[in-house]
């Protein structure tokens, strides 16, 4: 057990996106290029499957934990996984594949370079999610704006430099609090490493401040109303795959974030704060569904309701029930998916009739039946139909917060029937009624790389409706493990 | 006299600036000799700081107004070699305005000796010697360029406002001679009575001086004519050069005599700090002139290293010549990305001529993505480190609203550092610039870039390297 998997899954992307850099460019060979990206990224995947063959799903301790001198006497470069951090990676190494395959379509420029952003990119959003330092987390955490500002900038749409910066400032703004917080952290317990945080605990009189500081970034990032305008714009205006990699990965970070630092590390002060998450997080379900319902571009659509799921994500966590935390992961995990399926489906209409209004479409249904009956299965999955995976996480949300409060849980609860209301009345305008348009008819339906990749997001979605076990048997103990640590550190308050 | 060794660089340095004028007057059409001569001298002296004087522990000569310790031999290397950079890669920059002339190393070579007497100065008097030799050589560089009216305009501008500011520090100089009997640090320091609130008005006389030399934003107002003016070499050597010397006077002047002093010069120095940080950050938003884009970010990253200064520890004081180390790396990067754009050997300097660069020169662009982020401070660039360190020794002191003020103009540095990327990343292409540079340009871009971007595979080197300065 010496080979260092996770440093290897770390850095396997980038070393890829190297070779990317010194590749010929010159006969604009692209296949090559996209087969390199690709076979990296299957590779990663590869592994990180088999991560979670080796893992250990009946302790909650860190596992495969490295642990080298980095910043001597002050970091260490110190990663390791445990049951919530796994179900994040295998997300990220499995939609980044997915983003490489779809490039055909979308990315008519540059592709050699788009497939380093995205590339580099996986390799910090791993490195998030399994970092077991504060200092490291951060670094991981905002490079991926490097990244991610260049898809978004170079390869978006027409306001493409203005959701870029917005996107680049609001989440740097958010993060830097984060980074005195993490400093300060430092000199109040001496080390900013993750498990002997845990174990020290850090005193009740510094944890209301520096909740609020991680909250600022966490917040921004997740995005909880009402900082969330970045969102809806930097996902209009993002190419497909950069859409996609934003909501199916880029949000979890925050919620991730949440679970790990702001609950782990903090438990008085989360405590205190729940009321104010539970507010915000019942005013981003109803305010975001209400707003999702009056809009007429379909991705603006999809990203209201991310925001609206993800107000479902942060009330879960702060249920501090085990049902609600496990609903919010795996609600998540459904998310990256839906989410990302439901871009994949705008995406190729958008490539086929360069709109994104919902009113430019209408009874495509004829037209490209293979696609429609897709869209529809991610349709119901994002409202959270039984037999789908986004109803676990729901079902497993709404259930933690009923047994915290009540009145919470009722209003959420009116959130899934505005979804349902929002989803079914743009699946209805797209899909059925008229042939409002000529041109409309001359879609053909999806390709293979396209059928690919939606019945790739498809199988585990259904799966996992059908079959949660292997993702709650994943999380359980480290769930319970954190829920345990939470309430005795209230008891000793 | 036995120590006389302990000077060599400084007196090697001297008799060579001598040599070279004697030997420029007499051979015709020697620049290219003098250069090659300066470029000799300047990296023996290092070698001769590197051998001579690197481990001595503390040595004071001259009764006590010279000093030779680790912080003054590591500044000495760093100004040093960073004046070999700038000399070296300024040379083509140089030929294309028909100014490569004798003067200019022969210049350079005298602003150095300047920089480096006053690195070692434990005394007022030596220390105005020193700051008066490498200004009145820095006057004439930045004229360097005399057909042209923007660079008089900018030499002429630097003098005026230069020797107000000395008239200020000289007069704050005298202050602190008159009550306290002596212009030696160490004397100044047993003397003092810190009952005396005339000694403050001299400290802040001083530190007004000093802050000019540094440009700290309230006193800041020359830096953007003058770096706009001069010749680009010259504010490249601007942007470097002084300020590590500058920076040193500061440590040592406010960490030897008034250490104990420090609740009178703390506040001054947070409020110089916080006002460059803020100010370099949004007066630089509208810009369009690269180097007066450069000037106000070197005013935003002044602050920064001021913040390190503010906490009175010696690891403020390491963070802080840490900083300035990184900041030297990156604005070497930067420069050199400026002096190759040249189409049919003109050169360009405004932002909107680096549109669409990416796709001609898509090297050249990545560097400059890299530099551009580092300066902003985005991991894991070798800005963020930078920064790092210096807020970490900022929240040790709990100076919290330092650090939340500094990272909050780091949020507003970031868009006009973004706005140069979007410009070079999202526009539309424009000409391609020539790709003629000397081997040295592209070394010293290569380089910058290479240490800024793998700076996090090793960061503890610099660690070390500065954590054996030991002021108090």
């Amino acid at each position: 057990m010496n080979f260092p998997i996770i440093s290897a899954l770390i850095l396997l992307p980038t070393i890829g996106s190297i070779f990317l850099l010194f590749s010929q460019n010159k006969n604009e060979n692209t296949v090559t290029v996209k087969y390199v990206a690709l076979f990296t990224s299957i590779v990663n995947f590869i592994l990180s499957i088999y991560l979670w063959y080796l893992f250990d799903r009946t302790t909650s301790d860190f596992q495969f934990v490295e642990d080298r001198i980095w910043l001597e006497g002050f970091v260490n470069y110190k990663v390791g996984i445990d049951g919530i951090s796994i179900l994040f990676i295998i997300l990220t190494t499995f939609i980044t594949p997915l983003c490489i395959l779809s490039v055909n379509n979308s990315i008519k420029t540059r592709l050699r370079d788009f497939l380093i952003a995205i590339l580099i990119m996986e390799s910090f959003m791993i490195g998030v999610f399994c970092s077991l330092d504060l200092i490291i987390f951060y670094l991981f955490f905002e490079a991926g704006l490097i990244p991610m500002f260049l898809i978004i900038g170079i390869w978006g749409g027409s306001r493409r430099v203005y959701s870029a910066f917005k996107f680049f400032l609001y989440t740097l703004l958010g993060s830097v609090l984060m980074l005195v917080a993490i400093i300060s952290i430092y000199w109040i317990t001496g080390t900013t490493d993750v498990i002997q945080l845990y174990e020290l605990g850090i005193d009740a009189k510094y944890q209301n401040l520096l909740w609020l500081a991680f909250f600022s970034s966490f917040a921004v990032k997740t995005p909880m109303w009402p900082v969330h305008t970045w969102l809806p714009d930097a996902h209009v205006e993002a190419p497909t795959a950069g859409s996609v990699l934003l909501a199916a990965i880029l949000l979890k970070m925050a919620g991730y974030g949440f679970i790990r630092f702001s609950l782990g590390l903090f438990p008085i002060a989360s405590d205190i704060y729940t009321p104010l998450i539970y507010t915000l997080s019942v005013i981003a379900i109803i305010f975001t569904s209400l707003i999702a319902l009056m809009q007429e571009d379909m991705k603006k659509l999809i990203a209201y309701s991310s925001v609206a799921h993800m107000g479902f994500v942060t009330l879960g966590i702060f249920t501090i029930q085990q049902q609600g935390i496990e609903g919010s992961i795996i609600q998540m995990i459904s998310h990256g998916l839906v989410s990302a399926a439901l871009f994949f489906c705008v995406g190729v209409i958008y490539d086929r009739m360069h709109s994104r209004l919902i009113s430019s479409y209408g009874g495509i249904v004829a037209v490209i039946p293979k696609y429609s009956v897709l869209f529809m299965l991610f349709t119901l999955a994002s409202i959270g139909l039984p037999g789908t995976s986004g109803f676990i996480g729901e079902f497993l949300i709404l259930m933690g917060a009923f047994k915290d409060s009540f009145l919470v849980a009722v209003i959420a609860s009116l959130g899934v029937i505005l979804g349902a209301a929002y989803m079914l009345w743009l699946y209805k305008r797209v899909v059925f009624g008229k042939l409002v348009n000529k041109d409309l008819e001359k879609m053909i339906d999806l390709n293979h790389s396209e059928y690919f990749i939606l019945s790739c997001l498809a199988i585990p979605i259904l799966f996992f409706g059908f079959y949660p076990e292997p993702l709650i048997d994943t999380i359980e103990v480290s769930v319970k493990n954190l829920i345990d640590t939470y309430n005795l550190s209230l008891m000793n308050k | 006299m036995e120590n006389l060794q302990l000077i060599l660089p400084e007196i090697f340095i001297a008799l060579s600036i001598m040599f070279l004028l004697i030997f420029g007057v007499f051979k015709k059409n020697s620049s290219e000799i003098i250069q090659n001569i300066s470029l000799l001298v300047l990296l023996v002296t290092a070698v001769i700081v590197f051998n001579e004087t690197l481990d001595v522990k503390k040595i004071t000569l001259f009764n006590g107004g010279v000093i030779i310790d680790y912080l003054s031999s590591l500044m000495k290397i760093i100004t040093l070699l960073a004046a070999f950079i700038v000399l070296v890669i300024s040379k083509s920059y140089l030929k294309i305005f028909k100014i490569f002339k004798i003067e200019y190393p022969i210049l350079i070579l005298s602003s150095v000796l300047g920089m480096m007497i006053m690195i070692s100065s434990n005394d007022l008097m030596v220390f105005y010697m020193g700051l008066e030799l490498q200004s009145l050589a820095l006057y004439v560089l930045a004229t360097f360029n005399r057909d042209q009216l923007k660079s008089s305009e900018a030499g002429l501008k630097y003098f005026v406002l230069s020797a107000l500011s000395s008239g200020l520090l000289l007069y704050g100089c005298s202050l602190i001679y008159g009550f306290s009997g002596s212009t030696n640090f160490d004397v100044i320091a047993n003397e003092l009575n810190s009952n005396e609130y005339v000694l403050t008005f001299g400290i802040v006389f001083i530190l007004v001086g000093l802050s000019f030399k540094i440009s700290a934003v309230p006193f800041h107002m020359w830096a953007p004519d003058v770096y706009e003016g001069s010749p680009t070499s010259v504010t490249l050597f601007f942007t470097m050069v002084p300020k590590i010397a500058a920076l040193t006077v500061f440590i040592r002047f406010l960490y030897v005599p008034f250490l104990n002093l420090i609740d009178q010069w703390q506040m001054i120095l947070i409020f110089l700090s916080i006002a460059s940080m803020l100010f370099g950050a949004i007066a630089a938003i509208g810009q369009k002139n690269i180097k007066r884009l450069a000037a106000y970010s070197s005013i935003g990253h002044i602050g920064y290293v001021l913040a390190g200064l503010a906490t009175g520890t010696n690891e403020g004081i390491q963070s802080s010549v840490m900083y300035i180390s990184i900041y030297i790396i990156m604005n070497l990067g930067l420069f050199s990305c400026l002096l190759m754009m040249k189409r049919n050997n003109e050169y360009y300097e405004d932002i909107d001529d680096l549109s669409g660069l990416s796709k001609n020169h898509p090297l050249l662009s990545l560097s400059l993505l890299i530099i551009l982020f580092s300066l902003a401070g985005i991991p894991p660039m070798a800005g963020f480190f930078a920064k790092l360190y210096i807020f970490k020794t900022v929240i040790e002191q709990s100076m919290y609203f330092l650090a939340i003020v500094g990272l909050l103009s780091t949020v507003i540095a970031a868009f006009y550092y973004l706005r140069i990327i979007k410009i070079i990343y999202f526009d539309k292409e424009k000409e391609k610039f020539d790709t003629d540079h000397g081997s040295w340009l592209k070394f010293s871009l290569t380089f910058s870039t290479i240490l800024i971007l793998l700076y996090f595979i090793f960061p503890t080197q610099l660690v070390q390297v500065v954590s054996r300065i030991n002021i108090i």
